[in-house]
């Protein structure tokens, strides 16, 4: 099992399922640093 | 993962490096889970982006695996993630992304 503590994470979030800002905040909460956070959007 | 977000990327770890990165990834589908999981770890396997041939080894997870969504702060899983989980077939979306992991 991965331990995202001290993880450096990219964070690649998609409009339709679970977005950039929210897997940010989560990551976050778990002790990771964000290195780069996108919303993917396909239309 | 479109061509502008690889070039992104590919900045980004030129200047950062890749050690102990990880993706978190929030595609509702296996098929865009995939696409992405294969390009971060191996180069993109359509051959158009610029991270074409590039294999950068970065392994791939998706926030609502139970491995990587158990380490959240619990407030912030119900706010941000729990529609998701149920609007999701989140047994479906992520089974790719062991067999990319372990490969």
């Amino acid at each position: 099992m991965i331990d995202l503590k001290g993880k450096r994470v990219l964070v690649i979030g998609e409009r339709d399922g679970v977005n950039g800002p929210a897997i940010e905040a989560c990551v976050k909460s778990a002790g990771a640093q964000v290195l780069y956070a996108e919303t993917l959007c396909f239309v | 993962m479109d061509l502008e977000g690889q070039g992104r990327i590919r900045q980004v770890i030129e200047q950062a490096g890749a050690d102990g990165v990880v993706a978190v990834l929030g595609a509702n589908s296996p098929t865009a889970v995939e696409m992405t999981a294969l390009t971060l770890k191996s180069g993109d396997p359509s051959y158009a982006g610029p991270l074409t041939g590039i294999a950068l080894g970065i392994p791939s997870y998706h926030v609502l695996e139970a491995e990587i969504a158990d380490q959240f702060d619990p407030a912030l899983y119900e706010r941000e993630l729990a529609l998701s989980a149920l609007a999701m077939d989140v047994a479906e979306v992520v089974a790719p992304l062991k067999t990319i992991r372990e490969a």
